[in-house]
């Protein structure tokens, strides 16, 4: 939506144009310089919310020929290095989005503590677990379970119940699992009933 | 080359018979002997001359003098990597041991100038392996080095002791791993903000088996895995290393077992303070707190990449002693930070973020009374963010740290009181940079111009070396910057002023500005002409995103024909569109001595 506003600006159907936004943005935005008009202004937040929602992918904004102007570049602004930028982000990220959950595995002398999120789906997860404690589940199939594993991956749900990994869906998973357990084969044996 | 020239011995008596006028056999030799001697006294005394400005001077006495500094110049500053070719550089100074070297303009750390611009490493190494076969030292700054370059570098000095790269990029880990084993006598191996890449080789594997001389080591910038084990020995064999700064990568658990290895330190960055995914589940949570307790030595802590709160009570023990903590990874309440710098009252540098709120500053206002540097960075570095800090923050540390003579402050709101509050506070203020997120906000109380404050700032601060301004501004903030700020050597302007006159102002009123950026701001041709008469003094100019053309900047360079005007393109612009407009994006113009840079790539025009 926004993307078309500005290149109809730039071929100048502004005149004859309807569009959407506050009167006056159009002036504001080519006008780099603030007056004393501006000075008690809120639309500014309108300016940039525009140029922010274009730019929070972090590409520059693509300059259209004959635009003489100074345009508003929110390239590099504010002024914070990449490093720091990604640093944060990666936290802020990990903050808001990061599903940490701790794996243990019978037997095993140490815990993992791993994101969920960073798998797509029970296939990377289970190799993942795999590779980590150096395992194998053999195959899963919805009526028999880990048929045959030495190893099954199991988990605590929200409710406190132990549940195999792999009942449910994926989504619903990763928003219910509190942490995960490796059972030996015949611990777990009982579980496929559950579900 | 010259190191092992005898010189000839002087006999001082002699000299006294011959100056007494006696006229001897030597008669005709009598002439250029004093000053021979007089050559060599000079060599004698200006060996203890360190600093480059008095050099520079005493270069310009007459020629015996500039010979005699520049036979004894020991450290070579390039504050422009393009403004001396290598070549001249090598031939007037014979005896270099130490050289800085920087290159791209700051604003090159913004993503606004497109990559691949320049600021090579390469010739500099390939002339100096030549040249300085002594060369202990290289400190780089914003300089593109490749992995080829450090390698030049770890064969061709055997005595090479200290390396410090800032803000470079281009190398990788398997550039580190050919220095590790190839210096034998390196003390100091500073990464500090580098882009490295992660080739996958353990580089800390490569330093040599027997015990090094290793006095600092930094790289928390190099964001790749290492061998935490091979890492705890380098440290056990490593006696005098006092500075260690860790990766993120390195567990609070593995930082623990180094700092029991090296209760010497004065500088850590303890890496992440936080667990990897590895947790024991047997193991006792290590008592990291003993291991502070023990480094009696620490005054520089950083770090803290993925600090999880409950460790903080950690670091108690070397509050106390502490001055300088960075905290500006730290993702902490001001609750959290109150029960940290309550006890640091010796501190002075102090970096955090705004995530601690005005309340966060207010506590520290109230310990750290000899606080000299403060720099508050923003979590959330968007326009619209919510702005944890305030004018509050800013009046506190103003009323607390009288003694301040450094600030960085990031924030969404301001006042120009509280400006004006700490120009009076603060006499001593060197460096006063205010980043007011939002662009062109005013005061957000009185609705006016950010004028005023900065008007206060450059009137009463009177050591007042850099400036960067920023919020609502008007040409009356460039006047009190043109008409008080006689010291400015930086001045960093963005999205401010109405017209010409701003950038007029400036440069016809300080004397002393070496370094200029400017971004979207509206000044055009009329404004840079009013520069000509000192731009042959100007370390830099960078103007992006103004009202220049292509003919204003000819003109630049038609008249100053010393200097080197290069115009380039943002990234997002095609090579065809060059032709049809004027208007010119980027100009970045410097002095040299050598004229235009052979390898600007397609991007650049040099005019």
């Amino acid at each position: 939506m926004e993307k078309s506003e500005q290149h109809e600006r730039d071929l100048n159907f502004a005149g004859t144009e309807l569009r959407l936004g506050l009167p006056g943005i159009d002036d504001l935005k080519k006008q780099v310089q603030p007056s004393a008009n501006k000075s008690n202004k809120r639309s500014l937040p309108d300016m940039n919310e525009n140029c922010t929602s274009e730019l929070t992918g972090n590409t520059s904004t693509p300059q259209k020929k004959g635009h003489p102007a100074p345009k508003a570049q929110v390239v590099g602004w504010p002024p914070i290095r990449s490093f720091r930028k990604n640093c944060l982000a990666k936290k802020n990220e990990a903050e808001n989005s990061g599903v940490y959950v701790k794996v243990s595995m019978d037997g095993a002398p140490y815990l993992r503590k791993i994101d969920l999120n960073i798998y797509k789906g029970y296939k990377e997860l289970v190799k993942a677990l795999e590779d980590m404690f150096k395992f194998s589940v053999g195959g899963f199939s919805e009526r028999e379970g880990y048929n045959g594993s030495e190893y099954v991956p199991t988990y605590e749900d929200k409710d406190g119940d132990w549940m195999l990994v792999g009942d449910v869906p994926w989504d619903m998973f990763i928003s219910s699992c509190k942490k995960l357990r490796i059972m030996k084969g015949s611990e777990a044996r009982g579980m496929g009933c559950v579900v | 080359m010259s190191e092992d020239e005898e010189k000839p011995s002087v006999d001082l008596a002699d000299r006294n018979v011959r100056i007494g006028g006696a006229p001897g056999s030597g008669g005709e030799f009598q002439s250029p002997f004093p000053d021979q001697v007089l050559e060599n006294v000079l060599e004698n005394v200006l060996i203890f001359l360190t600093s480059r400005q008095d050099r520079n001077s005493v270069s310009l006495v007459c020629k015996s003098w500039y010979r005699a500094e520049s036979m004894t110049r020991r450290e070579l500053f390039i504050g422009n990597c393009y403004a001396v070719s290598p070549r001249r550089a090598i031939e007037r100074f014979r005896r270099i041991r130490s050289l800085v070297l920087k290159g791209k303009p700051r604003f090159a750390d913004f993503n606004l100038m497109p990559p691949d611009w320049g600021a090579h490493f390469a010739p500099w190494v390939t002339a100096t392996a030549a040249a300085y076969p002594w060369l202990e030292k290289i400190y780089l700054k914003r300089m593109s080095i490749t992995d080829i370059d450090l390698a030049l570098l770890a064969q061709s000095f055997p005595n090479f002791k200290e390396l410090v790269l800032v803000c470079c990029d281009g190398f990788g880990t398997s550039g580190l791993a050919v220095l590790a084993s190839k210096c034998r006598h390196l003390r100091v191996l500073d990464l500090i903000e580098d882009e490295v890449a992660d080739d996958e080789v353990d580089w800390i594997s490569c330093f040599p088996e027997n015990e090094t001389r290793l006095e600092s080591l930094i790289f928390d910038c190099v964001d790749c895995a290492i061998n935490f084990e091979l890492l705890e020995k380098l440290v056990a064999r490593s006696p005098f290393l006092k500075k260690l700064r860790l990766n993120r990568l390195v567990s609070i658990g593995q930082l623990y077992h180094l700092m029991i290895r090296a209760p010497q330190l004065t500088h850590l960055g303890t890496g992440s303070f936080s667990h990897t995914d590895i947790v024991a589940q047997t193991d006792q949570e290590p008592d990291i707190a003993s291991a502070f307790s023990a480094c009696k030595s620490l005054v520089c802590l950083s770090g803290f990449r993925e600090i999880i709160a409950d460790y903080i009570p950690a670091i108690y023990p070397v509050c106390a002693n502490l001055t300088s903590l960075n905290f500006s990874y730290a993702n902490i309440t001001a609750e959290q930070l109150k029960s940290v710098i309550c006890h640091c009252h010796k501190l002075q540098t102090f970096w955090v973020l705004d995530s601690v709120h005005d309340e966060g500053l207010e506590a520290v206002a109230a310990t750290c009374k000899d606080l000299r540097e403060l720099r508050v960075f923003p979590v959330d570095a968007r326009e619209d963010s919510e702005g944890p800090v305030s004018e509050v923050g800013l009046l506190a540390i103003s009323e607390g740290c009288r003694k301040l003579q450094s600030i960085l402050y990031f924030c969404q709101r301001m006042t120009n009181n509280a400006v004006i509050a700490m120009s009076r506070n603060c006499p001593d203020l060197v460096v006063f940079r205010l980043c007011i997120m939002g662009r062109h906000r005013p005061d957000h109380v009185t609705g006016e111009p950010m004028d005023e404050g900065f008007g206060a700032i450059v009137k009463n601060c009177k050591k007042l070396t850099r400036l960067a301004i920023s919020g609502l501004l008007s040409d009356r903030a460039f006047w009190y910057i043109g008409h008080f700020g006689k010291l400015i050597r930086t001045l960093s302007v963005a999205f401010a002023g109405n017209s010409d006159m701003g950038l007029k102002y400036v440069l016809e009123g300080c004397p002393k500005l070496q370094k200029l950026e400017i971004r979207d701001s509206p000044f055009g041709d009329s404004a840079l002409r009013s520069g000509l008469h000192h731009y042959y003094n100007m370390r830099f100019l960078w103007m992006s995103s103004c009202r220049l053309s292509r003919q204003g900047c000819q003109e630049i360079a038609w008249r100053l024909p010393r200097l080197v005007v290069e115009i380039m393109r943002g990234h997002t612009r095609d090579r065809e569109e060059d032709e049809m407009d004027d208007s010119v994006e980027i100009l970045y113009m410097y002095r040299s001595l050598d004229g235009p840079r052979d390898d600007a790539p397609t991007f650049v025009s040099i005019l």
